[in-house]
């Protein structure tokens, strides 16, 4: 850092990095980025309802601009890679803050969900690059047909297997989410009585639209509410 | 009533820890804990022990010093709201019971021996920055300054930390942001602290961060165990003054580079 001019924007920044605090307001708006597109993600999906024509319209709409596709991949691909470095740098200072440890340590009022981030977040990361795999490019997708999103969708999550791995994934991704997303809000140093428990009753209602609907999908290929037409 | 005990015994900071077994017969349910464990070092200074008394940190014995605190069962003062160890009574314990004591555990806070462990990381932390720099001299009227309520009775909740370490050792990340934010919190919201407000965060949390203190996940087991009931709201407030400290303070006007 000594190469930089003190009291430079940069220089601030970095040092604001270095802070356990700079890396934590960093995780909270990267954290809300990939909300909202997994938000967004999910309503998209969610056309798999009307049919074949519109979610594979939808699919080609996505992909039809190239400059906007590659723009919003490599927007949420630097957002997951801040997060991720944040959290990774934060994880390891955990071990360094407490070398020695309990013989007996027992929790009181932390939920489930804020305690296991360093699991359900790394699950979550595995998903994404299995996910991307399965339904984007295709490698561990055994009918895979470019184009035709809906067969893809369908037939992927007829096999039992990457069905089990969604339910997972969903799963850790709702825990991830509802201590998440009231998190975010607390490390950009917003906490106040009268609205922190409207944020928490955000967190909960995100979690469950978000988690609902994403799951609503496998569920529905399988109870065979969707997709009978796909052989 | 008959407590079985099992206390980390640790001769000094580079020595080896152990835990070991001790009975405590005949504990009265009127006694305080830390009471309980005077029986129990009378008993071993008696016997004459190998290990000596089982070394722990008290002096007021009425929760307003900081001073005593370790880990009981796994939680730091025992898990009684609002409640130091040395405001702990032995009628919430049952005949037969056995109970795990180990010290505050954290890299900033190095065992001294048994129970008692070095909390000079805190003491630096306010040095760095926890104080108003006042103008000496006859003293000034009192009430000159208007104070409005709600802000002197945050001022006075954060005042409230006693420094015991309770936070820092509730933390699966030892962080002591619960701390540092009390004392943040305490002045930022009084007149007297505005003018140091944002230089005070900045210096204090780097100094937080230099003494190797985890990070905040926003768990709230801090809060938990706070004897003095600190919220997670005065971390927000912390977070929030770091903030603009970090990118709303302009460089002096005499400063180079300025403009």
């Amino acid at each position: 850092m000594a190469a930089v001019a003190t009291n430079s924007t940069l220089h601030r920044t970095l040092e604001f990095w270095q802070a356990s605090i700079g890396k934590k307001t960093v995780m909270a708006v990267t954290g809300g980025i990939l909300v909202g597109f997994t938000l967004v993600h999910m309503a998209g999906n969610l056309q798999i309802y009307l049919g074949a024509d519109v979610l594979n319209h939808y699919g080609q709409l996505l992909k039809s601009n190239v400059a906007v596709l590659w723009g919003a991949r490599l927007f949420l691909l630097a957002s997951v890679c801040l997060h991720l470095t944040a959290a990774f740098q934060l994880w390891s200072l955990k071990a360094k803050a407490r070398p020695v440890a309990y013989q007996k340590l027992a929790p009181t009022k932390s939920s489930y969900a804020s305690r296991t981030m360093y699991v359900s977040g790394p699950i979550l990361l595995f998903f994404i690059i299995y996910h991307l795999s399965h339904l984007t490019t295709g490698q561990t997708h055994p009918q895979f047909d470019e184009g035709d999103v809906y067969r893809n969708v369908v037939l992927g999550f007829r096999q039992p297997v990457a069905f089990a791995a969604y339910l997972i994934a969903m799963g850790c991704l709702g825990f991830h989410l509802i201590h998440g997303v009231w998190s975010a809000f607390q490390s950009l140093g917003i906490n106040h009585p009268k609205y922190t428990p409207k944020i928490r009753n955000l967190a909960t209602g995100l979690t469950a639209l978000i988690v609902g609907g994403n799951l609503s999908i496998p569920v529905a290929v399988m109870l065979r509410l969707i997709g009978n037409d796909v052989q | 009533m008959r407590i079985t005990l099992n206390v980390w015994r640790q001769k000094n900071t580079n020595a080896a820890g152990a835990m070991k077994r001790y009975e405590v017969p005949n504990v009265s349910p009127d006694m305080s804990f830390l009471e309980m464990l005077d029986v129990l070092n009378e008993d071993l200074l008696e016997k004459k022990d190998a290990d000596g008394p089982v070394t722990f940190e008290h002096d007021c014995r009425e929760g307003i010093c900081g001073s005593c605190g370790f880990m009981i069962n796994g939680v730091a003062h025992g898990g009684h709201e609002r409640t130091t160890v040395c405001q702990l009574h032995m009628r919430h314990f049952k005949d037969g019971d056995d109970v795990v004591l180990e010290p505050w555990r954290a890299n900033a806070f190095p065992v001294l021996r048994d129970l008692m462990v070095d909390r000079a990381a805190f003491d630096r932390i306010i040095a760095s920055g926890g104080y108003v720099s006042v103008s000496t001299g006859s003293a000034p009227d009192g009430n000159a300054i208007a104070i409005r309520k709600l802000d002197s009775d945050l001022a006075m909740d954060n005042a409230q930390c006693i420094g015991c370490g309770a936070c820092v050792a509730a933390c699966p990340n030892a962080s002591a942001s619960l701390f540092t934010s009390a004392k943040i919190a305490h002045l930022g919201h009084l007149p007297q602290g505005q003018p140091e407000r944002l230089e005070r965060a900045k210096k204090m949390v780097d100094q937080m961060n230099n003494e190797l203190f985890g990070s905040c996940t926003n768990i709230g087991e801090c809060e938990a165990v706070c004897p003095k009931g600190i919220r997670l709201e005065s971390i927000a407030m912390m977070n929030r003054d770091y903030a603009r400290a970090s990118f709303m303070e302009r460089p002096s006007t005499g400063e180079v580079g300025f403009g």
